[in-house]
């Protein structure tokens, strides 16, 4: 079901990798939905009491209950279930007053009862929908469907840790971890509103606090159906599902590829073939897996053991009430509260945590448009050089940023010194005003000692004097820069301009 | 007359006068076992010093008064082997559980340690549950202690066998299709299947979750309530426990039923039925009828469907609950494989008999994807209409009597060639199970061969008060329950 008609198309006039250039005999678009996965951060397991603690021993986090051992059975944790509505409710869904959980069954070694316990007919939520941006244009992703579900062990087949490849390890500690799985329409066209949309997710997620978000670590899963078709065509085509993405960039390099891969197939009159294929992030491309592999029945049946979920209509409003102001909301207020431009508001609040460490430092430091300035270029890049760093964790802190905002406005520092001291503070996570006085980059503001280097260059350099008398004009930042040189940037800027634009006059 | 053939309220009146121990208690039953154990072998694992060591502990702390006097302390109870207990042997009567030891207590057991009971040993049983005679066990045949060529009833027949032969004073057993009530029927005790919810599943090994309960298996009725006064009651480790206060069942034993009225289910009154059977419950009936109840035919029109309903049902459960045992956490594992796959099918081929593998793939099939709508879905609807059947009975009738069993004990080896007559020996069991309420079984005559026949008793939802009243007016008034077998 579309809920939302129009769509933005892309082009694809050329495939991206690995294929070369052709020119290809029509326009085509993607038809894409997600399937995600996100663990949520309650402090113990969805049907037993253990903890969630990420990194504990092998099997420390275990009981007979998460190791489905004999004669036990499954309790249903409360708080994954006001996760579970507290995301669907910031996703526009409509909540299950009567849900039911489900046995999922295969063998597995790390499933150890043989099933997961997950949700199928009446899931906890569904129809629902998330807005994205893509080039300045809004569009609605309906969410089909929101279930919880438990997670599976995990197997350690490297030969190091087992000490040979005739065993395998089990570590049952990421077993019963609470998961909540997001089903998209197909409503995406391009592998880049994917990529859109797991953001927007992500951020949803983190502003509702309810998971970590890890791509890396885990915390985060994405799956993908993908089928390409003639632009302008209504009839959906063969879709692959694609599998292994592990990061933001993956999702949109896979679903590239895979569009690709796709299209050329089509262009050259084959048919696509439905079928699982896993990314493979080294080689650049998808692979189908073994059909063995994914000729599962999983033979779900209602789970006996737990009863039906019946939800209160005054929890889910209780829940609703306590929800968090969201993206979107604090958009809005960010323009209006601090004047900033949207462009600048959608690109803070876009994570919970940049917006909170925008306004952590407009806190101290009260120029919203500096700050934001700050933020969304040397943060942001500093961060993105660093793999996609949390902020969280950036060594300069707000009132780092905010200290050495105040330094530049002092005119202690220039600008340009800031840069230097940024980078310091970066690596060293210092305090800007350790940094200045240690490295003795306070600006020298001395009319007279700038006097004297001004003197000095200009008298060193009658020839680029005369230039500049003559009228070329680009000779004045030569000067500038000649006297920046001899002070180590040091020397205020404003007085530099003033006393060589006196001193060349004259 | 041993200490071992009286019951647990007579026994418990007796160390209330100080007349007897625990441990004295304790010696009669093992001694009893070593007389008879070796013929009718109801037992899988016997805690001989374990329990003389409980029931030490137990006189000692009695004499101190550091522990109450409750009405099951240092009563020698055994435990159906299809029930976790902590540190010891658990293994559901199959090759793939030979070595499983829990690390916890099923709360039926936590319950009645809390009373101090004696834990004699754990049961013989069909391999998990699944059989009607206790003749498919890895640990061999349990005998029926009334006639040894015979089985006990199944799937409890150890349970059952050793409580009628002084082998324990009580036992739990658990019922799925009617593996308490039929081998209580077949051995004369008097068994007890709670409704669905009234008893905690935490720690019984599961064959069928939406059908299992764990019941009580006793001398008499008074037994039964005492028994079921220990272990009934919500669990917060069990989601499907109902949260329900639970009320005091032995106050529920005052022989008067006047203006009791009776269903009796015509459709349980089949063409094929053992006369003599037969013939016993209707003197069950007039007997009741003398004592001031009134009694008249009513029709389950759905009874016919319920062991095909059931036999969907119940394997689909047992499919995915005995999934987990694969070889690799726990229990057996096949000794050469040549890989993983390999690894799971020969130790699920060694661990499992013919019957339970027969119901797994029962199971599997009529879940698979194709036929789910066909069998699974269908036998859930067949189940609700078996259930409106029973709540419109009880909207008119205050309890069903039926009897439990077509037959009395049948031979050994009669039926195991032939699953289908196995499986119609539960005809009128198994839709109690479907519908969760609550019925026992009570001695009510034997045939002219000396087999005992056990009478039906069946409630509403949470009516064990009332059947146990029925039971109890009707013991009271007869003598079956005393009869013993000659060992």
């Amino acid at each position: 079901m579309l809920l939302h008609a129009h769509t933005a198309t892309h082009p694809y006039p050329t495939l991206p990798y690995p294929h070369t250039s052709i020119l290809l005999k029509m326009e085509y678009e993607a038809v894409i939905g997600l399937e995600v996965h996100t663990q949520l951060k309650t402090r113990s397991k969805i049907f037993c009491s253990c903890s969630t603690e990420f990194g504990a021993k092998p099997n420390h986090n275990t009981c007979p209950i998460c190791q489905g051992m004999p004669g036990v059975l499954p309790i249903l944790n409360k708080q994954v279930v006001e996760f579970g509505i507290r995301t669907a409710l910031a996703m526009n869904c409509t909540i299950a007053d009567y849900s039911l959980f489900a046995r999922k069954n295969y063998f597995y070694p790390d499933l150890p009862k043989a099933y997961q316990i997950s949700q199928y007919e009446l899931p906890l939520a569904q129809h629902g929908w998330i807005e994205i941006q893509v080039d300045g244009i809004s569009k609605k992703i309906g969410v089909t469907r929101i279930h919880m579900e438990e997670d599976a062990g995990k197997s350690i087949h490297d030969e190091n840790i087992t000490g040979s490849k005739n065993y395998s390890f089990i570590d049952f500690n990421r077993c019963g971890m609470p998961l909540l799985e997001i089903v998209s329409e197909p409503d995406m066209r391009s592998p880049e509103e994917a990529r859109e949309y797991l953001l927007k997710l992500k951020g949803i997620l983190e502003y509702l606090e309810v998971s970590d978000c890890n791509m890396e670590e885990g915390s985060l899963r994405c799956d993908a159906n993908i089928s390409v078709r003639p632009k302008g065509s209504t009839k959906l085509g063969t879709k692959t599902e694609v599998k292994n993405m592990n990061s933001f960039k993956n999702v949109q390099r896979a679903l590239e590829y895979e569009m690709a891969r796709q299209i050329q197939i089509l262009e050259e009159g084959g048919r696509i073939v439905q079928e699982t294929c896993l990314w493979d992030v080294d080689q650049g491309v998808t692979r189908p897996m073994r059909s063995k592999e994914e000729a599962h029945d999983y033979r779900y049946f209602p789970e006996p053991d737990l009863v039906p979920l019946v939800i209160d209509k005054e929890w889910i409003e209780q829940i609703r009430k306590s929800l968090p102001e969201l993206a979107d909301a604090r958009t809005a207020r960010f323009i209006s509260q601090y004047g900033i431009p949207e462009y600048d508001a959608r690109v803070l609040t876009a994570s919970k945590f940049i917006a909170d460490y925008y306004e952590n430092t407009v806190k101290l430091y009260p120029n919203p448009k500096v700050v934001s300035n700050w933020v969304m270029g040397d943060i942001l890049r500093k961060l993105k050089e660093h793999e996609e760093a949390d902020i969280r964790t950036c060594p300069i802190t707000p009132q780092h940023l905010a200290g050495m905002l105040k330094l530049i406005e002092e005119g202690t520092i220039s600008g340009k010194i800031a840069k230097v001291v940024f980078e310091d503070m970066y690596a060293t996570g210092k305090m800007p005003e350790e940094i200045v006085k240690e490295k003795g980059l306070i600006q020298i503001s001395d009319e007279k000692e700038v006097a004297a280097v001004v003197d000095r260059i200009i008298a060193a350099n009658p020839e680029t004097v005369a230039q500049y008398k003559a009228g070329k004009q680009k000779a004045f930042g030569f000067f500038v820069g000649e006297v920046m040189k001899a002070t180590q940037g040091k020397a205020n800027p404003q007085l530099v301009n003033k006393l060589l634009k006196e001193k060349l006059s004259t | 007359m041993e200490l071992c053939d009286y019951t647990i309220h007579e026994l418990h009146e007796m160390m209330k006068r100080r007349e007897i121990t625990s441990r004295q208690i304790t010696e009669s039953v093992l001694s009893r076992i070593d007389q008879v154990e070796s013929r009718i072998r109801a037992y899988i694992t016997v805690l001989r010093e374990e329990a003389l060591e409980q029931a030490g502990t137990i006189d000692q702390k009695l004499q101190k008064g550091e522990i109450p006097l409750t009405p099951l302390t240092g009563i020698p109870i055994a435990v159906k082997d299809l029930i976790c207990t902590r540190g010891v042997l658990t293994t559901c009567a199959a090759k793939i559980l030979h070595n499983f030891i829990p690390p916890y207590d099923a709360t039926v057991i936590a319950r009645l340690k809390q009373q101090n009971i004696v834990m004699v040993g754990k049961t013989n049983l069909d391999q998990f549950g699944m059989g009607s005679s206790t003749e498919n066990s890895y640990y061999g045949i349990t005998r029926n202690p009334w006639d040894l060529s015979r089985v006990p009833g199944g799937s409890s027949g150890g349970s059952a066998a050793a409580v009628i032969a002084g082998e324990a004073i009580g036992a739990l057993g658990t019922d799925t299709g009617g593996s308490i009530r039929q081998p209580s029927s077949f051995c004369s005790t008097t068994g007890l299947k709670p409704t669905y919810g009234r008893v905690s599943r935490y720690g019984l090994i599961a064959y069928a979750s939406s059908l299992d309960q764990i019941g009580p298996i006793a001398k008499d009725v008074t037994d039964c309530a005492i028994l079921l006064n220990a272990i009934a009651g919500y669990d917060p480790k069990d989601s499907t426990s109902v949260n329900l206060p639970t009320p005091d069942y032995t106050r529920a034993l005052v022989p008067d039923i006047t203006g009791l009225k009776i269903g009796i289910p015509e459709e349980y009154f089949i063409a094929g039925m053992d006369g003599e059977v037969e013939e016993k419950i209707w003197e069950a009936v007039r007997v009741l009828e003398k004592l001031g109840a009134s009694s008249e035919k009513v029709s389950l029109p759905h009874t016919e469907y319920a062991v095909a309903a059931y036999y969907i049902i119940a394997p689909a459960e047992a499919s995915s609950n005995l999934a987990r045992y694969d070889g690799v956490k726990y229990g057996y594992r096949a000794d050469k494989y040549t890989d993983l796959i390999d690894m799971y099918m020969t130790t699920r081929s060694q661990g499992f008999t013919p019957e339970v593998k027969r119901r797994i793939m029962l199971g599997t099939y009529s879940l698979s994807s194709g036929y789910y709508d066909a069998y699974y879905l269908k036998a859930q609807k067949v189940r609700t209409l078996i259930k409106r059947d029973f709540e419109e009975a009880f909207k008119k009738y205050d309890v069903l009597i039926a009897p439990v069993s077509p037959t009395p004990a049948f031979k050994i080896g009669e039926k195991t060639e032939d699953p289908l007559q196995m499986y119609l020996s539960d005809i009128f069991t198994i839709p109690i199970n479907l519908a969760g309420v609550t019925a026992l079984s009570i001695p009510c005559g034997f045939t002219r061969d000396g087999l005992p026949i056990g009478l039906q008793i069946i409630g509403k939802h949470f009516g064990e008060e009332t059947i146990l009243k029925v039971a109890y007016a009707f013991e009271q008034n007869t003598e079956h329950h005393k009869k013993k077998p000659p060992l």
